[in-house]
């Protein structure tokens, strides 16, 4: 690849008991391109970004980020380092309003002057800044996937992992969510996992095929398309 | 927005000015009573910030009373020192101890926090009993009257005392406002609504929940050591687990999450018990039947209620 590397992981592992939810991938993302994470049910898809988020501690590899190596690097100081996860089940703080959970995401980049207008900011960009005083429980389901999004972007990461964003929303609304997503590279590199194919050809500049915790391809759109172990383990040809 | 934060400053300040006026309308009796609910409700406060606000359920938080009581009393009849500085050193004392306890307590979470908190709790008790030689033990220690003054400031008087009461009371119910209208406040939520999604935005739950702790220590502190200075007798009783389950209480019944809620818990409770001791030898019966209606009828407590149905931009 020509591009700059953003993360790197080398033999990244977890198995949990017998099962090898990820077993040693070695993974790549390019400054500024939008990668897909594709993968039958159980691939260990969660699992592996899990592991690159640090919810989930690896037992084995190495993950570089920025230059700087994170292994080890706990959850918190790894979003502070520019990854940001947004949650498959949404995991908004539903008791709290639309503005506060978006300003928790802003003020902990220490904005304090500004952290009304950022927050507001954030919200506009996906379209829910008429929300911003609605209790977040309220919403209606694909108002809380795309407000788990502005939570994500408000945090200005680097990479912005995405796990399912479209699960659950009505057609208006993936193409809306396209839309967002291609507006955030390149200055955003974007990790997707997803199940919805036509989002995954559309948005993605190369996908990664994982199976049985292993990594069965890596390519262009295109390219896995055409493969032909990947159509025999996926997409059921 | 910001007709909003006039209107809670004005409510809370408003409450102030009420309690002022009543040193001046209120009757001997209930004059006495409110400056003792005004020191206790500091404590309660202390307690909302830990559990109403993070979410950490606590069972020992008399430990940081106590630490409150002795640090004040103790600096006072051992050290020698005046009553002002010692009232800093029992808030110092509430703090630090607190920050100790959470040092390790913290690495759990849920019925473990509950346990793990109880026995640090337990465990200061038992070593007040034990210390008998400087901390007198049951007995207790009691401070002479003419130590019981800050500069002109006669504590011993009513008077004086009820005022200075108010002015601890103002404090921490004016810096907790600020504090839960803070962006550390929101944190704070964040961590008692879910710690998971609140990692995943940068925090570090061990370090917002070890500073919420402290803080509610310096409030825990700050009302023990004015307990001791202002009514001049603390004995182990006060350190028992009686006292970590009172804030518990109050909290629960004034509002949990309620900046003016725990104030509201002290005041309902104490005159629950008054009132019902005036009809009856069994008072704590007719507790029991009141907590159990509020858990039947406002499970959030007073304000908490209150904020539900009618003012919800409560803090």
């Amino acid at each position: 690849m020509a591009a700059l590397s953003l993360l790197e992981a080398r033999g990244l592992t977890r198995h949990f008991g017998g099962l090898k939810a990820v077993d040693g991938v070695d993974f790549d993302l390019a400054q500024g391109e939008i990668h897909a994470l594709i993968g039958p049910n159980g691939a260990g898809k969660t699992t592996f970004v899990g592991l690159l988020s640090g919810r989930i501690p690896a037992q084995a590899g190495r993950i570089r980020f920025a230059g700087r190596d994170i292994t080890r690097l706990p959850a918190h100081q790894r979003v502070r380092c520019g990854i940001a996860y947004t949650f498959q089940i949404t995991q908004v703080f539903s008791r709290l309003t639309v503005f506060d959970n978006v300003a928790l995401a802003v003020q902990g980049r220490g904005v304090a002057k500004r952290l009304a207008r950022e927050t507001r900011a954030a919200l506009m960009r996906v379209g829910m800044h008429d929300h911003a005083d609605q209790v977040a429980g309220t919403l209606s389901y694909g108002h809380q996937r795309l407000l788990e999004i502005a939570m994500g972007l408000a945090l200005h990461p680097k990479l912005l992992i995405l796990d399912e964003p479209t699960q659950g929303l009505a057609n208006a609304e993936i193409d809306a969510f396209k839309r967002l997503v291609e507006g955030l590279a390149p200055d955003a590199t974007v990790l997707l996992i997803e199940h919805n194919m036509g989002v995954v050809m559309d948005l993605a500049h190369r996908i990664t095929v994982l199976n049985f915790g292993q990594v069965l391809a890596t390519g262009t759109p295109g390219e896995i398309r055409a493969n032909r172990a990947v159509q025999a383990a996926y997409l059921g040809g | 927005m910001t007709v909003r934060i006039d209107t809670a400053l004005a409510l809370h300040l408003g409450l102030i000015a009420l309690l002022l006026a009543l040193h001046f309308a209120a009757p001997d009796y209930h004059h006495a009573n409110l400056a003792k609910i005004m020191v206790l409700a500091v404590y309660a406060m202390g307690y909302n910030i830990a559990y109403g606000y993070t979410g950490l359920l606590s069972l020992g938080h008399a430990l940081f009373f106590a630490a409150g009581l002795y640090g004040a009393a103790m600096a006072i009849t051992v050290g020698g020192v005046p009553a002002g500085p010692a009232l800093i050193a029992g808030m110092a004392a509430g703090g630090i101890v607190a920050a100790a306890v959470g040092l390790l307590a913290l690495r759990t979470t849920g019925v473990a926090f509950m346990i793990v908190t109880l026995m640090f709790a337990q465990a200061g008790y038992l070593t007040i009993l034990y210390l008998g030689q400087w901390t007198r033990g049951d007995e207790g220690i009691v401070i002479a009257q003419g130590l019981r003054h800050i500069g002109a400031l006669d504590l011993t008087d009513e008077g004086p005392r009820y005022l200075a009461a108010l002015a601890l009371f103002t404090a921490g119910l004016l810096v907790n406002l600020w504090l839960v209208r803070s962006p550390f406040g929101r944190v704070m939520v964040a961590m008692r609504e879910n710690e998971d999604r609140a990692r995943m935005l940068g925090y570090n739950p061990f370090q917002v929940k070890l500073v919420a702790l402290a803080i509610s220590g310096l409030y825990a502190g700050a009302a023990g050591a004015a307990y001791a200075v202002m009514f001049g007798y603390v004995g182990a009783s006060l350190a028992s687990v009686q006292y970590s389950i009172l804030p518990l209480l109050w909290v629960l019944l004034g509002g949990a999450g309620t900046v003016a809620g725990p104030f509201l818990g002290v005041l309902v409770m104490f005159y629950l018990i008054y009132y019902a001791g005036t009809l009856t030898s069994a008072t704590l019966l007719v507790v029991g039947v009141a907590l159990v209606a509020l858990v039947l009828f406002a499970p959030k407590g007073i304000l908490g209620a209150v904020r539900e149905r009618l003012l919800k931009w409560l803090p």
